[in-house]
């Protein structure tokens, strides 16, 4: 999960290189509390076994505003799981799974920058955490979608329910999905794609 | 998550600094992304501080910031620090990402659906 190193593997398998053509690579982000199945969803999709990056916030990395809510401790360690799809043979997407509380918005800072946008992850039985990320998305200005992550055991809500519950506009995707799947989890990012293409399209929409 | 009491798999934060030479990352301003490709030039180089070979030997084939720094079981910060000599020194190259100036994209969004059909 989000704070376990996973064992590393000492580089990449043979099948797992991008082409000599690879050019440039996009990033999206998929933001959601913990257990809510990040880590999952960027596992179904990628094309790679998930892999973990990790990163320090220290003062000089860090704006005042950021450590606001984080224990004052000279640095912190905090791992980042992501994976990758090839889109073809120039254009290469990775995911990054992030938590999406408050204390760890510090890692958004580089994330955010250049990410076509985001999946907000959420878990019905746990709604509070959503709350937060959808609000400081929408203050960033980053395009996102919202998945329902559903998990067999959470109780069920019809979408405008969930909607009305997390306060979301109109215009903002709101999918179900089974993130285990890979064709689920890929047509969460499918939703994304297709919404920033509307954006794209009507700017004004936003 | 902070666990003052434990450094990183293969050292402490000491050995962080070690490794890139007392420089903290990531203020270098060497404009790396976290999907910033990188590629070698050649293999690794005799002489080279062992942490620079493994970068070579790991970049034969384009690969991200982000996984160099996977395998390699360092931070982003330090990463960078280390790709930043390695650019200095032009041994290895780098293809940034798609500039954020350019989103969004409509024919960058369209080829993405293309690739998530595929799947």
């Amino acid at each position: 999960m989000d704070f376990e190193s996973s064992e590393k593997p000492a580089g990449p398998r043979r099948e797992d290189a991008l082409p000599a053509t690879a050019a440039a690579a996009v990033k999206v982000v998929i933001v959601g509390g913990f257990g809510v199945g990040k880590t999952t969803l960027v596992g179904s999709v990628s094309e790679i076994r998930p892999l973990t990056t990790e990163e320090t916030m220290t003062q000089a990395g860090v704006g005042v505003d950021d450590i606001q809510g984080v224990e004052r401790k000279s640095s912190t360690t905090v791992a980042m799981d992501f994976g990758r799809i090839s889109i073809n043979e120039e254009l290469v997407l990775y995911l990054f799974g992030t938590p999406g509380q408050q204390r760890f918005w510090f890692l958004w800072h580089g994330l955010f920058e250049g990410a076509l946008g985001a999946v907000v992850l959420v878990d019905t039985r746990r709604l509070e955490v959503s709350f937060d990320v959808i609000g400081r998305l929408e203050e960033r200005g980053v395009p996102f979608v919202v998945a329902v992550n559903s998990f067999p055991e959470a109780p069920q809500h019809p979408l405008d329910e969930l909607r009305a519950a997390l306060d979301l506009p109109e215009s903002v995707p709101l999918v179900v999905c089974d993130a285990r799947r890979r064709d689920s989890s890929r047509d969460v990012l499918m939703a994304l794609m297709r919404y920033l293409h509307s954006l794209a399209v009507t700017p004004e929409a936003s | 998550m902070s666990n003052p009491g434990r450094g990183w798999e293969d050292g402490t934060p000491e050995r962080l600094y070690v490794i890139t030479g007392g420089r903290s990352g990531p203020l270098q301003s060497t404009s790396l992304d976290l999907v910033t490709l990188i590629i070698a030039r050649s293999g690794p180089r005799p002489g080279m501080q062992p942490e620079h070979a493994a970068i070579m030997r790991l970049c034969q084939s384009p690969l991200s910031v982000a996984e160099v720094s996977a395998y390699l079981g360092l931070p982003v910060s330090v990463v960078t620090v280390l790709l930043g000599d390695l650019l200095a020194e032009n041994q290895v190259l780098s293809r940034p990402p798609v500039a954020p100036a350019q989103l969004p994209d409509l024919a960058l969004i369209e080829a993405v659906i293309d690739g998530l059909r595929k799947l």
